[in-house]
């Protein structure tokens, strides 16, 4: 069965919901199908996929130095 | 029947908690510490801010404990105490600013179009050991609207779930989703013009682009 195509503005719509695997299994190869073909749109999803993985990233957001500790202490001292 | 959420430790820490045992408390915390903060930086921007709120938050959940039902997730209810603690410090502290964020319309209909990159080089996780990338990041996600902000750090930073997100913000999915997806496309447009490959390079950040 062909693949209806899909315009780079609805891809560009769907994007996240793509990554977080929240739309049909259709519309998923419906997108698929133009990654391949449309570099723009391939590079907004791996551009997309990249700043995801690095804002997930453990190291992003490390407590403070001492952040424990002083913690510690605020609970034993209420 | 629903699986236990909590494991046979957890349950004798949280009983232990309940009657005010702070060793206990402490320990079922600590996991969930980074969370907290990252919570309260996100909304406050500013470390020791950050800092002093999610040590109130903290407290505040030691305190009310009693009132924390087994059937929710510890992670979920701390993180919910901490945005309302954050938000109540901004709103004392930039009431006008708060109030109008707070109220923006909701007329999304998530149509964004991204700048084009064509030459994109991603940026390996590795060189997050390099504060200057961490700083970079802090900046791109300081530089989203707080309506868009709080959806990407519970959902990317936090992992949390859809369902857990509309929880504490109190939005429909519908909403949540539409700003995670433009604070996706912010975020990735913010951190772009260290894209290009002078990451890589190990060069300094900087603007490598005209735009």
């Amino acid at each position: 069965m062909a693949i209806i195509e899909i315009s780079c503005a609805e891809v560009w719509r769907e994007i996240s919901n793509y990554l977080d695997g929240e739309i049909s299994a259709e519309l998923r190869e419906r997108m698929a199908a133009h990654f391949k073909v449309c570099a723009h749109c391939t590079a907004v999803l791996e551009g997309t996929q990249n700043v995801v993985g690095l804002v997930g990233d453990g190291r992003v957001f490390q407590v403070p130095e001492g952040f424990s500790k002083r913690l510690y202490e605020k609970i034993h001292t209420r | 029947m629903t699986e236990p959420r909590f494991t046979a430790i957890e349950a004798g820490l949280i009983e232990r908690a309940r009657g005010g045992d702070p060793d206990a408390f402490y320990e079922l915390l600590r996991p969930y510490e980074r969370m907290v903060y990252a919570t309260a930086i996100s909304v406050l921007k500013n470390p020791a801010d950050a800092e002093e709120v999610s040590q109130e938050a903290i407290l505040k959940a030691f305190t009310g404990f009693k009132s924390f039902r087994a059937e929710a997730r510890f992670s979920t209810w701390l993180v919910q105490i901490t945005y309302n603690e954050a938000r109540m410090r901004l709103r004392k502290a930039r009431p006008h600013l708060y109030e109008s964020l707070d109220e923006r319309s909701e007329s999304e209909d998530g149509s964004i179009s991204p700048r084009d990159f064509a030459d994109w080089q991603p940026i390996p996780s590795e060189l997050l050991e390099k504060e200057e990338l961490r700083q970079a990041v802090h900046d791109a996600i300081n530089s989203l609207s707080p309506t868009y902000r709080e959806v990407l750090v519970l959902r990317d930073v936090q992992h949390l779930s859809i369902k857990e997100t509309t929880t504490i913000l109190g939005i429909s999915e519908t909403n949540a989703k539409t700003r995670l997806h433009r604070a996706r496309l912010q975020l990735r447009d913010a951190l772009a013009p260290g894209l290009d490959g002078c990451w890589v390079r190990g060069e300094p950040y900087r603007k490598v682009r005209a735009w």
